[in-house]
């Protein structure tokens, strides 16, 4: 369980929001921990001679993934950043690229271990997500994603309940048009109301703030961002781990 | 339910129509369509372009006012203003233009005097600016009240702070660099290098401090002690916050009273305005790649799916082309229709694009290339589309709706966005409709020509058959031409050069015509004279500048103290007596020669005028267009999607007599100089100089840096050019033959029938020693090693054709009687399986090889004599389909007989019977099993002579030779028996067997010690061959009970060769093994169950079962780069990556069987039943071309050196070249008269042939084929 908690809670960045300072540095060992012991999981599950095979691409893909985060933590930051959605203490700003360091590598992590989460849950459920299973559509995918950033972050909206509906429709569409599985949503649903609940507790334990917080001390539609985050970073990761498998032979 | 059916059906039906009528009309509807786009589009000529830049609008002076903010904005004053005049704006920005000139300039004067006292007025000016009042009616009114009041500066600006007005009007003059304060200027004695002192020290092409204070861009103000033209320029720039028209009119009429310009003809009655695009920023900028990324990612990955098609390139373009054109309408009909955009277009674009998306452009190609490719054209395109209409029709349907959606949001923007994508979804579903469906029909028909055109030859002697997929394309067209053997099969001549591929036509083109050598030249020279046209660095300024220090006005002995301000007495009023002196004394040997020459030719140059055209009305046009946003964001205020107003400048001149211009000279140079005469006035000029020396050493670091940029962009575009060239042109350019010369030569493709052919006739080594057919052969340069279906091995010296050896050794048949019963049983047994495999090859397509049944009851055991040998040549018989070894063969399906048809047993009998005759008894005829050749050979004396006369033979009792490998001296036989035997070439002796599996070794591969042997009953063993030098006496029988013990036999000589079975994969296959190849460290077997299987060598560990064959593989090819290509009963060929076990191609090649296949760096050939030999681009499938082969001679080829292809054809070879599919010569080897079929084609590798002609050999040295040749 804790393990389960850190990596969702480290999820948050990857939507739009930022995490605490010391307590991601805390986490971020925990999260890695938590990516570690995960790693060997789904191994059993292919070939057993393949083991250390798909042990490496595990962490292939556990790297892919990461990096993702990162990228689309810094540059969705640069958007809200711009918009003075959130405020960093003077000293974080002063730091590389306006946020605080802690957090794209949380990104990365919660995308590592989200991307890595979705596909293990397709094999434990053993309903295979064969929806649209095409880089183009994963492309796709991405774009919209950061198409919600952008408009929640650009887009003047007459009041914050238009906006939320908005972004959660936005969301929802995602997630109907990529997705389309129950686990997916299930999964997303559970992402939203942790991270959501984790960046309330970052909040109010003065790590960070926002600007105008509308939905007790965040932005009402964090939820929204959250959830169209796991579910992007979760159709990266079933493609990742359907694209690797052929590999695994060549050495 | 039911209405949605309809529903479908009708769409279907009408999507159908629809497809026929496109791929009726193709060129029409083009047509109409790109009309329809660009009649959208014509509104988008309206729309300001994207860009950063400023945007202006003039209004007149007279009777202005600020316009209304946007809420009492009137509808009809929409067109002739744009939609950002709205509100006032930021600032009103006055420049008050001056020009002063000191004249009459006189000799006197130094080069500093023309900017000195000019700048000193400015003080004056702003004194009076700042002091204006008006007085009116309505009251007093200071510039205080109606200037733009500024506060701090920006925190990040704290060094400016001296410089840049704070907390006060904005008034900016060059005053601003000594403070507003004249007694600064006064006491600085280096004016130059205090303007210089914040210029930037790299390129840039923002605003500079300089060009903000002076107000003038940095070459029109004449602040430099080269300049000829001796007036200086510079603004007073002031900033209204409100326009108040009589203030400035009585700010104009009193500075134009003040200091008149006589000749002033400017006009001043329009305001400019001047609007801001919002500046993009990095952090901007970041999001902006990103989604472009995406897109562009998303944009491959659609594309790259676009398959089967003549040109992929094309169709991903055309798909690219709907969707933007499709955005361009959307955005025209929009603005057509009112609407107009007021989103970042750069910003939603990528994002309109994915949700238009390229998927339904996909769909269509797909399910357009899956129909049967045997259907027309039209339907072809018309089924396509009828099949996707439906899920077409809802996923537009489905995004429409979504879209929808997002429209009842009602915010503006998402608003204004979904209007777009609503009428991009709907125009894009247009254009795949009539522009993409068409584009497609137009390649999918080219496809098919080209196809065509390609597949003419292979149909031309073909019955027509039913294979399933493309192949299927062929009956329609039915051949033509009936095409002659041993002919390339060509199109027409007015098609010939359609052979060579229309990649390489480019190249060979640009080759011949040196076009790229000659456009990098042509485009350097251009590039050049641009540079120097342009001037980017002020080349011609500094050349000019060169020139005018080099003139020859200084005079070579020259006084060494320059004392210009000695008579600097600010009392005297008129020139001293002694001013002419002055440029002696300037010109001293000390000061530097140019500057005396500068000023010496400034004093002889003209009066300057000053005069004030129609271009200095506008002259801010020339500062750098973020020089008001620079100098507004020093104060924290934006001018991004805002706009200033210009107000007219008004104009001043200054004209300065030289005694104005002497008072103006620093009174502490006069002061120092009269101290210190000696080094001081050197001190002095070097301060002076400074200034002067300063701006050009930073006109020339910029020099310097333009041009060593200029270089490097130069070199980087000539390296690029090479390599552009290096990868478009080929690499056997410029080798000898390589180019269209040889072409000619082989221009005329053939040989006895009709054409003239090159052909040549040499007399190769012919290698006699076998009695019947040859079916094995295997060399490695040196040694060549031959089997015969009697089971005779030869190995002859490949370089001299002298027979080395013969296995078994002749004469010694009779010897061993021991273990003739039990030798007899065995090929009783054989024999039965023989007649088994017979059976079956009755009534079933012939079966590749024949399974290895289970030992029957001895029928014929009472007829030894005739048994035997007919048993042989049914062993033998069978393998003659060997894969390894190709041959003619024969099949039911197969019409025309190419050999003697079945089995001619009345021939072999006649042929056996005087043999038995001479072999004295039919028992001794067998051969002994013995492993071990006797020791004491009869005929030790020397290797048989080339050509001996036929020994009587038998066949041996091991059982026929099924397999033969060579490396080094040794030999590795697989016999029908099941038994390996290594030989010693060169000794002819037996080094080790090994026999503990009774099936019948198909395919041998013997690579560095390692022999893998693959049997008929789908198994495959690993043998490793061990060499002992010590000599090992112990000899090892091996037990007949099989796999009882891990080592076979062994047979120990002097350096004993020990044979060990490693490992064996009992079922590899479910069925025989026909093809056998390793390479790189793989084992690639081929089975009649259709697989391959792909092993490593070491561990034999399977790596990969390929499937996709729908026939037995007949043939593998496998090299060191890891191509795999295989070739089966079904007439394809496959290749595949060894790397993934991904199917990379697959060929439809051959009517029949796949018999040989090879693969050189750009090529894949091929040869089949059908006696075609089939050349195939390797990378992309394609057939580039074939050849028709001799009736027999399908399976002979070999490549030389990668480029050239050796055939063979009756009683010849043929050599072709490779890349072009031209014969170049046809090499007759003896008398035609005697000419049998070239079965076999074996390249050694000292360029020499090995043909193959039944049962006897010619060894053919190419190199004297090759230099006849040209």
């Amino acid at each position: 369980m804790p393990r389960l908690h850190d990596h969702l809670w480290s999820r948050p960045c990857a939507g739009a929001a930022r995490p605490l300072s010391r307590a991601p540095r805390a986490a971020r060992p925990g999260g890695m921990i938590a990516a570690a012991p995960r790693a060997p999981g789904p191994a059993p599950a292919g070939p057993s001679g393949r083991a250390g095979g798909r042990h490496r691409h595990l962490v292939q893909r556990g790297l892919v993934l990461f990096l993702v985060g990162v990228v689309l933590a810094l540059v969705l930051n640069l958007l809200q950043v711009q918009r003075n959605v959130t405020l960093f203490p003077d000293e974080v700003i002063a730091t590389a690229f306006s946020s605080a360091w802690w957090v794209p590598p949380c990104c990365g992590t919660a995308a590592a271990v989200v991307g890595l989460l979705y596909p293990c849950m397709d094999r434990h459920l053993g309903e295979p997500h064969k929806f649209k299973r095409e880089w183009a559509s994963v492309m796709r995918c991405i774009a919209v994603f950061v198409g919600i950033n952008h408009a929640s972050a650009k887009l003047d909206f007459a009041n914050n309940v238009q906006l939320s509906l908005t972004l959660a429709a936005l969301s929802l569409g995602l997630w109907w048009t990529f997705d389309r599985s129950r686990s997916g949503l299930g999964l997303g649903v559970t992402i939203a109301v942790l991270a959501t609940l984790i960046t309330q507790f970052l909040v109010y334990s003065g790590v960070y703030q926002y600007t105008s917080p509308d939905f007790l001390y965040i932005r009402s539609w964090l939820p929204c961002i959250f959830f169209s985050g796991g579910v992007t970073v979760g159709n990266i990761g079933r493609q990742l781990a359907m694209g690797v498998p052929e590999k695994p032979h060549s050495d | 339910m039911t209405l949605t059916e309809r529903l479908r059906e009708k769409i279907s039906q009408a999507f159908y129509n629809h497809g026929l009528f496109c791929a009726s009309y193709p060129i029409p509807i083009i047509l109409f369509t790109g009309f329809c786009i660009l009649a959208c589009c014509y509104p988008l000529l309206k729309l300001p372009l994207p860009g950063t830049g400023p945007v202006e609008f003039s209004t007149p002076v007279k009777d202005y006012s600020p316009p209304p903010s946007d809420s009492d904005r009137k509808q009809g004053e929409l067109s002739e203003q744009p939609e950002w005049y709205v509100g006032a704006p930021v600032a009103y920005i006055q420049q008050i233009f001056v020009k002063s000139s000191v004249s009459p300039w006189h000799k006197n004067l130094l080069a500093v005097d023309v900017f000195r006292s000019p700048l000193s007025r400015a003080f004056q000016l702003v004194e009076e600016i700042r002091n204006h009042v008006l007085r009116d009616s309505s009251g007093t009114r200071s510039l205080e009240e109606v200037c733009l009041q500024v506060t701090d500066l920006l925190p990040g600006l704290r060094k400016l702070r001296s410089l840049l007005p704070e907390h006060g009007c904005l008034l900016l003059s060059p005053g601003n660099f000594w403070q507003n304060d004249r007694e600064r200027f006064y006491a600085d004695p280096d004016i130059i290098g205090t303007i210089h002192q914040h210029e930037p020290k790299t390129l840039q092409t923002s605003a500079t401090l300089k060009d903000l204070l002076f107000g003038v861009p940095g070459k029109y103000s004449g602040v430099s002690l080269y300049t000829r033209r001796r007036m200086v320029s510079y603004t007073i720039t002031l900033v209204f916050q409100h326009y108040h028209a009589s203030f400035l009119g009585s700010l104009r009429a009193r500075l134009m009273l003040l200091h008149p310009s006589p000749n002033c003809s400017l006009r001043a009655e329009s305001l400019v305005h001047v609007h801001f695009k919002e500046e993009i920023g990095v952090a901007e900028l970041i999001p902006l790649v990103t989604t472009y990324i995406i897109l562009f990612a998303y944009i491959y990955f659609s594309t790259r799916k676009i398959d089967m098609v003549k040109s992929k390139w094309g169709l991903a373009l055309a798909a690219v082309v709907t969707v933007l054109s499709s955005l361009l309408m959307s955005v025209g009909l929009c603005t057509l229709f009112g609407l107009t955009p007021t989103l970042n277009g750069g910003e939603i674009f990528p994002y309109l694009v994915v949700v238009i998306g390229l998927e339904n452009v996909l769909v269509l190609t797909k399910s357009v290339v899956s129909t049967p490719v045997d259907l027309e054209v039209k339907l072809r395109i018309a089924q396509g589309l009828s099949s996707e209409s439906w899920s077409i029709m809802k996923n537009m349907a489905t995004e429409l709706g979504i879209i929808l959606v997002g429209y009842f949001t009602l915010v503006p923007a998402i608003q204004e966005f979904c209007l777009f994508a609503v009428v991009g979804l709907v125009s894009d579903f247009f254009l795949q409709m009539l522009f993409f469906t068409t584009v497609l029909s137009i390649d999918i028909r080219r496809m098919e020509l080209a196809d065509l055109n390609k597949r003419l030859p292979a149909e031309a002697c073909l019955p027509p058959s039913k294979p399933v997929g493309r192949p299927a394309r062929f009956e329609r067209h039915p051949a033509a031409r009936p095409s002659t053997p041993h002919t390339i099969t060509l199109q027409p001549s007015s098609f010939r050069n359609l052979r060579l591929p229309k990649r390489l036509r480019v190249i060979y083109f640009l080759a011949r015509t040196r076009l790229a050598q000659r456009l990098i030249m042509a485009g350097t020279v251009v590039w050049i004279s641009i540079l120097l046209y342009t001037d980017p660095a002020g080349l011609r300024t500094y050349l000019t500048a060169q020139v005018t220090e080099q003139s020859p006005l200084g005079d070579g002995a020259l006084p060494p103290l320059p004392v210009p301000a000695r008579h600097a007495d600010p009392a005297f009023a008129i020139f001293p007596p002694d001013a002419p002196k002055l440029p002696e004394n300037q010109t001293l040997p000390g000061g530097p020669p140019e500057r005396a020459g500068a000023a010496e030719g400034v004093g002889d140059g003209p009066v300057p005028e000053v005069t004030w055209g129609p271009e200095d009305e506008e002259l801010w046009r020339k500062l750098s267009f973020r020089h008001w946003p620079t100098l507004f964001s020093y104060y924290n205020i934006t001018l991004a999607k805002r706009y200033v107003s210009l107000l007219p400048v008004i104009p001043v001149t200054l004209r300065l007599n030289p005694r104005e211009a002497l008072e103006g000279r620093r009174p502490q140079d006069s002061r120092s100089s009269w101290a210190a005469p000696g080094p001081r006035p050197g001190e002095l000029w070097e301060a002076e100089s400074l200034g002067p020396g300063g701006a050009p050493a930073h006109g020339d670091v910029t020099l310097y840096k333009v041009a060593a940029l200029g270089l490097a962009a130069g070199i980087v575009l000539v390296l690029l050019m090479l390599c552009l060239y290096r990868v478009l042109c080929p690499r056997n350019y410029g080798q000898p033959g390589g180019g269209p010369a040889r072409r000619r030569r082989g221009e005329l493709p053939c040989d006895d029938y009709g054409y003239a052919p090159p052909e040549t006739e040499i007399v190769p080594l012919v290698l006699r020693g076998h009695l019947m057919d040859i079916e094995c052969l295997a060399s490695d340069g040196m040694l060549l090693v031959s089997c015969c279906l009697a089971g005779h091995v030869c190995v002859w010296d490949a370089q001299t054709g002298d027979c080395l050896t013969r296995i078994p050794r002749p004469g010694r048949r009779r010897d061993s009687t021991g273990s003739a019963l039990e030798t007899q049983e065995s090929w009783e047994r054989l024999s039965e399986g023989d007649k088994a495999g017979l059976e079956e090859l009755g009534d079933s397509p012939p079966p590749r090889r024949r399974p290895a049944g289970p030992p029957p009851p001895a029928r014929f055991r009472d007829q030894p004599d005739l048994s035997c040998l007919i048993d042989t040549n049914f062993a033998a018989r069978p393998r003659s389909p060997e894969p390894a070894q190709p041959e003619p063969r024969h099949r039911a399906g197969c019409g025309r007989a190419r050999d003697p048809p079945g089995y001619d047993f009345g021939r072999l009998v006649q042929r056996v019977y005087p043999e038995e005759g001479r072999a004295a008894g039919p028992g001794p005829a067998l051969r002994p099993p013995s492993p071990a050749p006797p020791l004491a050979p009869e005929d030790e004396g020397g290797p048989a002579e080339k050509g001996s006369p036929p020994l009587s033979w038998a066949p041996s009792a091991d059982g026929s030779v099924w397999s033969l490998e060579l490396q080094g001296s040794l030999i590795v036989l697989g016999r029908s028996s099941g038994r390996l035997e290594v030989w010693d070439a060169i000794e002819g002796v037996l080094c080790c067997s090994s026999e503990e599996v009774s099936s019948g070794i198909t395919a041998l591969v013997f690579l560095d010690k390692r022999i893998v042997a693959a049997r008929l009953n789908g198994s495959l063993d690993f043998f490793s061959l061990e060499t002992h030098t010590a000599l090992s006496p112990l000899q090892f029988r091996g037990t007949p009970g099989r796999g009882s013990c891990p080592s076979s036999p062994v047979y120990s000589s002097s350096d004993a060769v020990l044979c060990h079975l490693t490992h064996t994969v009992p079922c590899a296959h479910q069925k025989p093994i026909t093809a056998l190849r390793a390479a790189a460290g793989r084992l690639v077997t081929g089975s009649q169950d259709h697989t391959l299987r792909v092993f490593r060598l070491e561990d034999s560990c399977c790596l990969f079962t390929l499937q996709g064959h729908s026939g037995a593989i007949t043939t593998v090819y496998i090299d060191q780069t890891m191509v795999l290509a295989s070739g089966g009963q079904d007439g394809a060929i496959c290749l595949w990556d060894v790397l993934s076990g991904s199917r990379v191609s697959h060929m439809f090649a051959h009517r029949g069987d796949v018999t040989s296949l090879t693969c050189t760096t750009s090529c894949v050939i091929s040869s089949g039943l059908d006696d075609l030999i089939n050349i195939w681009d390797r990378s992309t499938g394609i057939k580039l071309y074939s050849i028709q082969q001799d009736l027999g001679c399908g399976a002979s080829l070999g490549v030389i050196a990668d480029n050239l292809l050796v055939t063979g054809g009756q009683g010849c070879v043929s050599f072709w070249d490779l890349n072009f599919g031209d014969l170049l010569q046809t090499v007759y080897l003896g008398k035609s008269s005697e000419a049998q079929p070239a079965r076999q084609i074996l390249v050694l590798d000292n360029a020499a042939i090995v043909c193959n002609f039944g049962s006897e050999l010619s060894l053919v040295y190419v190199p004297s084929v090759l230099e006849k040749l040209d």
